[in-house]
């Protein structure tokens, strides 16, 4: 069953300049984004700085307006809603069956709340008697991994791992349908993302969650996600599932991001490639394919034909005008 | 084991200690590590641990209320013109000297280096201008070429650039070509690639690597990264709450670890080769605050390989500088074998 179908999806900024702040153009953040997530799936959106993630994010989240798109969502089977158009108050039944996870857990928890009251809050907001309040909180203080007392702290004195913790708890408190998880484990140490990591792994075999879990680093994503979809200035330009993707990536983009990670292994020295050039400005994307001013494998009709997304292979999805004549090189 | 590569820094027993109203926090506990011409040394260890720390008490710019408390750091060691920075005055002009001088610093945020206000050629040409004799217009010929060397496209425009004008990754390249302005024999890079996307990261590197192998440099690249580790590094000081706890060649860091904490650390990398939802090995804890240092060895209250009765009592013996080792009860200091 699918829990979310994004169709289309784009957002736009205005860039406004001068002293009037009149609008001179337009940032095209996210462009014709497509995907869906099962229930109990996890998928992974990754992509480099400003591609157009966050956005995505809070698209679905309607913390932002699309300027065009659906956003189809299904809170229990045989109901679905399309989240794009509606307004704020018929947003508020439907937004309890989406919850967040951010990526920074300083910023993101009340320093004036205790932990519990934290917790609790979406359960206040929900109408949820005390009692059944309180019970709930302890169980999901087990569910995190924290200590009962830790219901009576404050944020403050908690390390960042335990703050994740918390979030996670919060974001969990109302058993959302779909949770969004915008850089979770970005912030925190490796050994702390690590106890994070295995926490989401067990909450996704003992809660069959289904998540969006926007990520940068290729390894977390290996770790946690069903399966991948790689975004570009904008656009997704492939989205297989996790070990196809990493195995032979279908897109000249998806080599060369999984190329450049370094690899924590000294034997494998400069086996990678730097890719040229920088990453395109989504204000000003090149025609046609805007990743072929940087693709090895580009050719004269990259230059003015956009490629569309499509299937290249059973359940692989790419948007590369050669992806099928193309062997690219994954990590096995 | 180190070749007999020329020692161009020595670091001896660091301390640095934090006074606060709260305590005095003990930051830096006995820092030893060597730089030798022609070498990379990783320094690796989590948020915390005292890798910026002590790179900046290298060049004297520990800030109040820090103090370096005690040890040495040596420029040239046993050279005739061996220099104590330690015994500089930390604002005089012998330190400023070495500072961009002698000694060239890399930072994560380049802009932490670079002003808003002036163009990139300006800020270039003064640093090269401060440590040579170079004429205005020679300085700008130089300036342009250091921007060609860091792979700067369109070096004659850009030098006029803004930094804010500047992608993060070429503010970088801004930030290295800053840092070679005086031709040092020692980087010292403090995460340069932390906040770049990996293709940029990528690319940074690999200038990194190139330049410090054309140059010659000693290179002293701190990340927490074991990845960027892997890649880049000759040989690898692990720190621990303020202390080095492992040093080795980075194939015998990787191959055999010998400090728990290392162990522990290289497990719970996430792998791109990992089996999908395979869970990480784990470190229990968190790191602690300097100010709650545990008693008896520092790593204890995390460490699976506990002894009983002693880690928490007995500090393990110190590493002996410039050693392959491991500072644990478990590890017995390898002597020089090597033929
Ligand atoms: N409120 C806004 N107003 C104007 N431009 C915006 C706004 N939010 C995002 N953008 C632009 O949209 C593009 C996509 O940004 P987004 O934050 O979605 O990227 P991201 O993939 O999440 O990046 P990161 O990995 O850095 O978090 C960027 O070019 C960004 O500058
Ligand atoms: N201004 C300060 N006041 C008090 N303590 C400080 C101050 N600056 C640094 N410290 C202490 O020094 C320790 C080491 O800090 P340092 O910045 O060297 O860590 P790091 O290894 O570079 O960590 P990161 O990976 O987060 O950059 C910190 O744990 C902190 O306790
Ligand atoms: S469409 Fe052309 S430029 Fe784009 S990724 Fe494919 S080969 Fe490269
Ligand atoms: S000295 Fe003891 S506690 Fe410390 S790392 Fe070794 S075994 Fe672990
Ligand atoms: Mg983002
Ligand atoms: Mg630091």
């Amino acid at each position: 069953m699918t829990v979310l179908e994004v169709e289309r999806l784009s957002k736009s900024f205005p860039i406004k300049s001068g002293l009037l702040q009149r609008e001179t153009g337009r940032v095209r953040a996210v462009q014709d984004v497509s995907f869906s997530i099962a229930r109990g799936e996890t998928l992974a959106l990754v992509g480099e700085s400003g591609c157009g993630k966050t956005t995505v994010a809070r698209c679905i989240l309607r913390a932002l307006p699309p300027s065009s798109g659906a956003i189809r969502f299904s809170p229990q089977e045989g109901t679905t809603i399309d989240l794009a158009p509606l307004s704020r108050s018929a947003l508020r039944p439907i937004r309890r069956h989406i919850q967040m996870i951010f990526q920074d857990p300083y910023a993101s928890l009340n320093p004036r709340m205790m932990v519990g009251d934290i917790i609790a809050e979406p359960l206040l907001v929900a109408g949820v008697p005390l009692a059944k309040r309180q019970a709930r909180v302890r169980e999901l203080l087990e569910l995190v991994g924290l200590p009962p007392a830790a219901r009576t702290r404050f944020p403050h004195a908690f390390s960042g791992g335990q703050r994740q913790r918390i979030g996670i708890a919060r974001a969990l408190a109302l058993d959302p349908t779909l949770v969004v998880a915008d850089e979770p484990v970005s912030a925190l140490d490796v050994s702390v993302q690590a106890q994070i990591i295995n926490l989401l792994l067990d909450l996704q075999d003992r809660l069959g969650l289904s998540m969006l879990f926007v990520a940068h680093d290729l390894g977390v994503v290996r770790h946690v996600s069903d399966r991948v979809a790689v975004m570009y200035v904008g656009r997704i330009v492939e989205v297989a599932p996790t070990i196809a993707l990493y195995a032979r990536p279908r897109h000249p983009y998806t080599e060369a991001l999984l190329a450049a990670v370094p690899k924590p292994d000294p034997m494998l020295r400069d086996a990678a490639a730097a890719p040229r050039g920088e990453v395109a400005d989504p204000a000003n994307p090149p025609p046609g394919c805007a990743f072929h001013p940087r693709c090895p494998h580009a050719v004269d009709r990259c230059r003015v034909e956009l490629p569309e997304l499509r299937e290249v292979a059973p359940g692989n999805f790419s948007a590369c005008h050669r992806a099928e004549e193309l062997t690219l090189v994954g990590v096995a | 084991m180190v070749e007999a590569a020329r020692r161009v820094l020595s670091v001896r027993d660091l301390v640095v200690d934090f006074v606060q109203d709260t305590g005095t926090i003990r930051a830096l506990d006995g820092v030893s590590l060597d730089l030798h011409a022609g070498r990379v040394l990783g320094v690796v260890g989590e948020s915390g641990c005292g890798k910026s720390l002590t790179a900046r008490a290298v060049l004297r710019l520990v800030d109040r209320p820090g103090r370096i408390v005690s040890g040495k750091v040596l420029l040239d060691p046993g050279a005739p013109a061996q220099q104590e920075l330690t015994a500089l005055d930390p604002e005089g002009e012998a330190i400023r000297a070495v500072r961009g001088g002698r000694i060239g610093l890399i930072f994560q945020e380049p802009m932490s280096a670079l002003s808003m206000h002036y163009t990139v050629g300006n800020q270039i040409i003064e640093a090269i201008r401060a440590h040579s004799g170079l004429g205005k217009s020679a300085a700008r010929q130089r300036a342009i070429e250091l921007l060609q060397e860091v792979g700067i496209p369109r070096p004659e425009t850009r030098i006029d650039a803004y930094p804010f004008q500047l992608s993060g990754g070429l503010r970088q390249r801004v930030g290295i070509a800053l840092a070679l302005a005086a031709d040092p024999e020692i980087l010292i890079a403090d995460e340069p690639t932390t906040a770049l996307d990996v293709t940029t990261q990528a690319q940074i590197l690999a200038l990194l690597r190139r330049l410090q192998r054309t140059k010659g440099m000693a290179l002293m690249l701190i990340t927490h990264d074991m990845g960027v580790i892997a890649q880049m590094a000759d040989d690898v000081a692990v720190m621990y709450l303020g202390k080095v706890v492992e040093f080795a060649p980075v194939q015998q860091l990787f191959a055999a670890p010998r400090h728990p904490y290392t162990r522990a650390l290289l497990r719970s990398v996430p792998n791109i080769r990992a089996v999908p939802r395979e869970r990480l090995a784990t470190i229990g804890g968190a790191v602690p605050h300097p100010e709650s240092r545990p008693t008896g060895c520092a790593f204890h209250p995390r460490c699976p390989e506990i002894i009983a009765g002693r880690c928490a009592l007995e500090m393990p013996p110190p590493l002996p500088p410039d050693q392959e080792g491991a500072s644990c009860f478990h590890v017995m200091p390898k002597m020089m074998v090597d033929a």
